[in-house]
């Protein structure tokens, strides 16, 4: 069992079960169109904010499919066993991340350009944001691994893993919506995207062992 | 040299034996005890003096007259938000590391008193906001990055209190924390990206400050008195939150039964 193995078998069983990737995605479209219908549907108006309201309703859909990241393993066991195994804690941790991030934040990259179009996005600042998406969503799917396995051991799942990792994807959303707007408006977003590169390298070699911490953390290790 | 030798691994124990002493919650209570009364005699000696000197006997401002009064609660209970963060940060990592249950504690304790810092800070700095800038709240890098704090301070809490068992509980609490602490500068940074209306910082520990000595003393006897009010504050919570975990240990029903 290898970090490709644990993608590979997560990914299998997303695509069975259609909802796990299907409703984020659903949960994405309908809430960026409901800003149109909530403050009118005012091209400039909706330009202006658009940046901001595709991430917030990406960091928003990531955060629901995060609860049953670890749950169903910890309940029926499979988490010990995990602790057996030849491959190390944070490599497993990193592979779930991963397949998660294929099966929720890949889905909305690809649909990134609809969304730009409903909004009215500048076309000039469409491949930004799918660059900014493709930098800052498995940014997202990390802190929310972490998330999800820190509030392992807690009665109300949830709701307290989006209030835990909301304050920590500050950055990303910053610089994110930030790349965006200045491309939109006719600037250079170079700086932004590489802080954002660099925030992704940075959460791709240090999450997964905070993920191992929490985990080891729930099972009293 | 041998005798030097072996003196100096002799001091070297007693002071590792002694710092081991505060890992048992029983010396713990019985030290801290008797720390707690001087904490509140230092913090009362210092915020006394200092309040009326900053209140009352310090010179208004040129620019902003007494508005800027203030200034002698917000900046102490502004460091001390962000420096409680820190503290608690490397009490949780003792305690991860080397599962010391009283470090736990105290970490778990300072996230109550940091989160209210913080909210002294941001309804000081709110107040002070209006008549200086003419708004309550502006979303400038330093009121957004202390809003920020105070998230992840009530994240800290939150995952603390959602958690039934009581050591799991610290020890993933203790976690954010760390984690928070790695990401608070990226954050700061972050917020600080948009440029701000917030006045450049007055007092640094290096070279000159800008603030005037009539109103740097009064300033700099409320940030050690904040600073002592913190320790007696922490001190007691954790003497609290131990004597409960502890109840049914022996230290606690002699000391229960001798009183």
């Amino acid at each position: 069992m290898s970090m490709l193995h644990i993608a590979l078998h997560d990914l299998k069983l997303a695509f069975r079960q259609r909802t796990e990737w299907f409703q984020p995605l659903w949960f994405l479209l309908l809430v960026v169109a409901l800003f149109p219908l909530g403050i009118g549907p005012q091209p400039a108006l909706l330009s202006q904010i658009a940046a901001g309201v595709i991430w917030i309703a990406a960091l928003l859909a990531s955060m629901l499919s995060l609860e049953s990241l670890f749950r169903e393993d910890a309940n029926n066991g499979r988490l010990e066993q995990w602790l057996l195994l030849d491959t190390s804690l944070p490599a497993l941790a990193g592979g779930r991340m991963l397949a998660h991030w294929l099966v929720t934040g890949l889905p909305v990259i690809l649909i990134s350009p609809l969304l730009a179009t409903w909004m009215q996005l500048p076309a000039t600042a469409h491949g930004v944001l799918l660059i900014t998406l493709l930098l800052g969503t498995p940014t997202l799917s990390l802190l929310g691994g972490l998330g999800a396995a820190l509030t392992l051991g807690s009665r109300q799942g949830g709701m307290l893993l989006a209030l835990l990792i909301a304050p920590l994807s500050v950055p990303t959303l910053v610089f994110a919506t930030s790349a965006v707007s200045d491309t939109a408006a006719g600037y250079q977003a170079q700086t932004q995207l590489l802080i954002l590169a660099a925030i992704l390298l940075f959460a791709i070699t240090l999450v997964p062992f905070a993920i191992a911490a929490a985990l080891r953390i729930y099972l009293q290790e | 040299m041998a005798i030097s030798s072996t003196n100096q691994t002799s001091w070297w124990k007693r002071c590792k034996t002694w710092f081991h002493r505060w890992g048992s919650p029983a010396w713990f209570y019985r030290v801290s005890g008797r720390l707690i009364p001087w904490l509140w005699c230092g913090f009362f000696l210092l915020a006394i003096p200092g309040l009326i000197w900053g209140l009352f006997i310090a010179p208004p401002d040129y620019l902003q007259g007494n508005s800027y009064r203030i200034i002698f609660i917000h900046v102490p209970s502004a460091w001390q938000s962000m420096l409680i963060f820190a503290i608690m940060a490397v009490l949780a990592l003792i305690g991860i590391v080397w599962r010391i249950r009283v470090a736990e504690t105290l970490a778990m304790c300072c996230a109550p008193i940091g989160a209210a810092f913080t909210v002294i800070t941001l309804a000081t700095g709110s107040l002070w906001g209006k008549p200086t800038w003419g708004t309550y709240w502006q979303w400038d890098g330093r009121m957004t990055s202390e809003l920020v704090l105070l998230f992840l301070y009530l994240g800290v809490i939150g995952l603390h209190q959602a958690i039934d068992e009581p050591r799991r509980a610290a020890r993933a609490a203790g976690l954010l924390a760390l984690v928070g602490v790695v990401n608070l500068p990226i954050i700061h940074y972050s917020v600080e990206w948009w440029t701000t209306l917030h006045q450049g910082t007055t007092v640094s520990l290096m070279g000159e400050s800008s603030i005037d000595p009539s109103m740097l003393w009064p300033l700099l006897l409320m940030v050690l008195a904040v600073k002592l009010y913190f320790g007696a504050n922490l001190l007691t919570r954790t003497r609290n939150a131990l004597l409960v975990q502890d109840r049914d240990k022996n230290w606690v029903r002699e000391m229960v039964s001798s009183t």
